[in-house]
């Protein structure tokens, strides 16, 4: 099975080891200075806002039911689909986090982009079409199919919430850094902007407007990169070997930029961190609720090829931004710090920071001040997206999970759930305002990494194993959930990027690697299985038996929630 | 199903009541049943190792042979490193097409004769 063939692999691997340079993109990483006021990237940041209040506005009318609250109804088309999922994957950090990194490093950057992407297809292939079938709002829904409803949603809820509020953090902490850097506006406006504007989607819209706003940031997003693409490849004819022979010419590692660097030196670093965004990826509760907004099977299944494809032209944008940003920006020192002699370090010095700027400086330098606004709104207007898709799902885990399956046990009402659920995410909402202000002066950036790690060594084993092995009971999926969980986050905390940077304890990591899913990820699956096997009770046998109808159901979509027609 | 029932959140009694007991029992033995599950596991295994192979092979390559990923391709400036990323990037597409395509003739075609069989 998987869990020993890894766990071998991971032997094996750790033997070869080095010191470890691999961390998780995700989040805006580096300190940044505060720039001067950028008033066309307000401006067109002004009407995105206003257009997507108008969609909210529109939503809110239409949103009369549970289903429209949480799953606008079952009637998002798979093309919407696959752009709202695309959305949530074009973040503001992987568009300029790669192409600063490709800007910096040349191909490295190509390497994370490569495992963001490769966790799709393992979605397709193993979930996507199974949750429609199974689930109805919730992943929760679910794992606890034929387990112990108490229990699993418990488990699920903690986990989304656990998750949910990691990414978040992550995501205030971005938006506080990009409106100096790119709005001009102090670390203070960011906060409560995005905190307002992501209550007043999910509490007025639902999942309706969060899937709407997320579908207009892509198609901006998607817009911008291409033009910006086409402009560089213009510039070199369609030749992408002139492009590259042009970067190699100015950029200060030369030839070194065409090939593996020192970015990942680690091999056991690398392959945890793929581990942690292939199975991640598959356990993100804002990811796993978009394939309940889409009728039925083919169209989840149509959704994630559509995304697929999508993300996949979205990182060879963010690659042909990278170099040309190396073309168009190395040998121009207005975009730089020059020192007093009139010299500059063609990485170090780009004002802004090589670390996010690339992507932006490049836009002013093919489309002027308009493309540089343009570009700007939509990399901060990313974010408002994805913390909108974040808040419903922790919210839609307290209401659908927490409260009307565990604290009411299901003798509630469909009202009073929804109630709950938008309570809920002004809660989460203000929570993640304060959160915001506390963590401004913190390095953030190990806390995506966090929330994959989690997502792949909790949820993922959880939802896949209660799916596919008939053996699964409620203890293993508990106690296997759980250890997933603790182990990841215990390995997260005495990594080099918590223990020794973030909290200054020691100068060496207890743990030494920068991502625990290669560990804790076969450590919930063996757990999973283990205490299933050693269940002997009779609830553990009613939930074995139950397997089949629930497998029936999986395979076919016999008996799954259609389409809801108003 | 009707979503204006009381309980949005009756997931323990859905399965008896959509599917009907004994029902699901029909469905286990239905031989299109047993061949749309036998066939579609079979490829669904095949595209995701293939999958896990191409990107492992990727980044192992990446950490153990650094020099062959530094090779120019066409004796241009263009390295295998470069086309070889790309490469994967691509292959996660046509992986999924390949899946999107079969699903949606050969499984579908199965799911709906099984569906009629069963009188559903």
């Amino acid at each position: 099975m998987i869990p020993r063939s890894s766990l071998a692999l991971a032997t094996v691997l750790a033997v070869l080891a080095c010191p470890p340079a691999a961390r998780a993109a995700g989040a805006i990483e580096g300190a940044v200075e505060k720039q001067g006021l950028n008033l066309t990237a307000v401006a067109i940041f002004f009407a995105f806002v206003l257009f997507t209040l108008g969609i909210t506005y529109r939503a809110a009318r239409q949103t009369k039911s549970a289903s429209d609250f949480y799953a606008a109804g079952g009637g998002i088309t798979a093309g919407q689909n696959g752009l709202a999922i695309a959305g949530d994957y074009m973040s503001a950090a992987s568009f300029l986090g790669i192409s600063g990194l490709v800007f910096s490093n040349g191909f490295d950057g190509l390497i994370y982009s490569i495992g963001f992407l490769v966790g799709w297809p393992i979605v397709l292939f193993t979930i996507a079409e199974r949750l429609r079938n199974l689930g109805k709002f919730t992943f929760a829904d679910v794992a606890a199919f034929r387990l112990d409803q108490t229990s699993i949603r418990v488990l699920s809820a903690t986990g989304t919430l656990v998750v949910v509020s990691f990414y978040l953090i992550a995501q205030m902490v971005g938006a506080g850094k990009l409106i100096q850097l790119l709005f001009g506006l102090p670390y203070s406006f960011a906060v409560p902007i995005v905190g307002v504007l992501m209550i007043v989607y999910v509490v007025f819209g639902g999942m309706k407007a969060t899937t709407w706003v997320q579908i207009i940031k892509a198609c901006l997003l998607l817009g911008g990169a291409s033009f910006m693409a086409l402009m560089v490849l213009i510039h070199f004819s369609f030749d992408p070997n002139a492009m590259f022979a042009a970067a190699v010419q100015v950029h200060p590692k030369g030839d070194a930029i065409m090939a593996p660097g020192a970015f990942v030196a680690d091999p056991v670093s690398t392959i945890s961190l793929g581990l942690a965004l292939i199975f991640g990826t598959a356990g993100l509760p804002h990811i796993l609720m978009r394939f309940f907004t889409v009728s039925d099977a083919k169209a989840a299944r149509k959704s994630v090829f559509y995304a697929t494809g999508l993300i996949g032209y979205f990182y060879i944008l963010t690659f042909i931004i990278g170099f040309g940003a190396i073309t168009f920006l190395m040998n121009d020192p207005s975009y730089y710090k020059v020192g007093a002699n009139g010299g500059f370090d063609k990485i170090k010095d780009l004002i802004g920071g090589a670390a996010n700027m690339p992507a932006i400086d490049l836009a002013r330098a093919v489309g002027g001040n308009v493309l540089y606004g343009f570009i700007s709104a939509v990399a901060f207007a990313t974010i408002l997206a994805v913390v909108a898709g974040l808040t419903l799902a922790g919210a839609s885990a307290v209401s659908h999970d927490l409260y009307a399956s565990v604290i009411a046990r299901g003798r509630t009402t469909e009202g009073r759930e929804v109630n709950v659920s938008k309570i809920s995410a002004v809660v989460i909402g203000v929570v993640a305002i304060v959160l915001g202000y506390v963590f401004e002066n913190q390095n953030v950036a190990f806390m995506v990494g966090l929330a994959f790690s989690v997502a792949a060594s909790c949820n993922f084993p959880v939802l896949l194993m209660s799916i596919l092995w008939s053996g699964t009971t409620t203890l293993g999926a508990v106690v296997g959930g759980f250890l997933g969980r603790i182990s990841a986050v215990l390995m997260i905390v005495l990594s080099k990027a918590v223990w020794v940077d973030t909290f200054h304890m020691a100068a060496a990591p207890v743990f030494p690697y920068d991502n625990p899913a290669l560990f804790s990820v076969p450590l919930a699956f063996v757990a999973i299985w283990l205490f299933s096997k050693i269940d002997a009770s009779q609830r553990a046998k009613r939930e074995q038996a139950a397997f089949l109808e629930q497998y029936v159901r999986s395979e076919t979509g016999v008996g799954a929630a259609g389409a809801h027609a108003h | 199903m009707n979503v204006n029932a009381t309980a949005a959140t009756a997931v323990e009694s859905r399965v008896t009541a959509d599917v009907g007991a004994g029902d699901y029992q029909t469905i286990l033995r239905n031989p299109s049943f047993q061949e749309l599950v036998a066939s579609r596991n079979k490829f669904v295994w095949t595209l995701s190792l293939l999958m896990l192979f191409i990107y492992l092979g990727f980044i192992l390559l990446v950490a153990f042979d650094k020099p062959l990923l530094a090779q120019k391709v066409a004796g241009g400036t263009t390295s295998l490193g470069i086309v070889l990323g790309l490469a994967v990037i691509i292959s996660a597409f046509i992986l999924t097409g390949i899946y999107v395509t079969r699903a949606n003739g050969r499984f579908d075609a199965l799911t709906e004769r099984l569906k009629r069989e069963v009188g559903r």
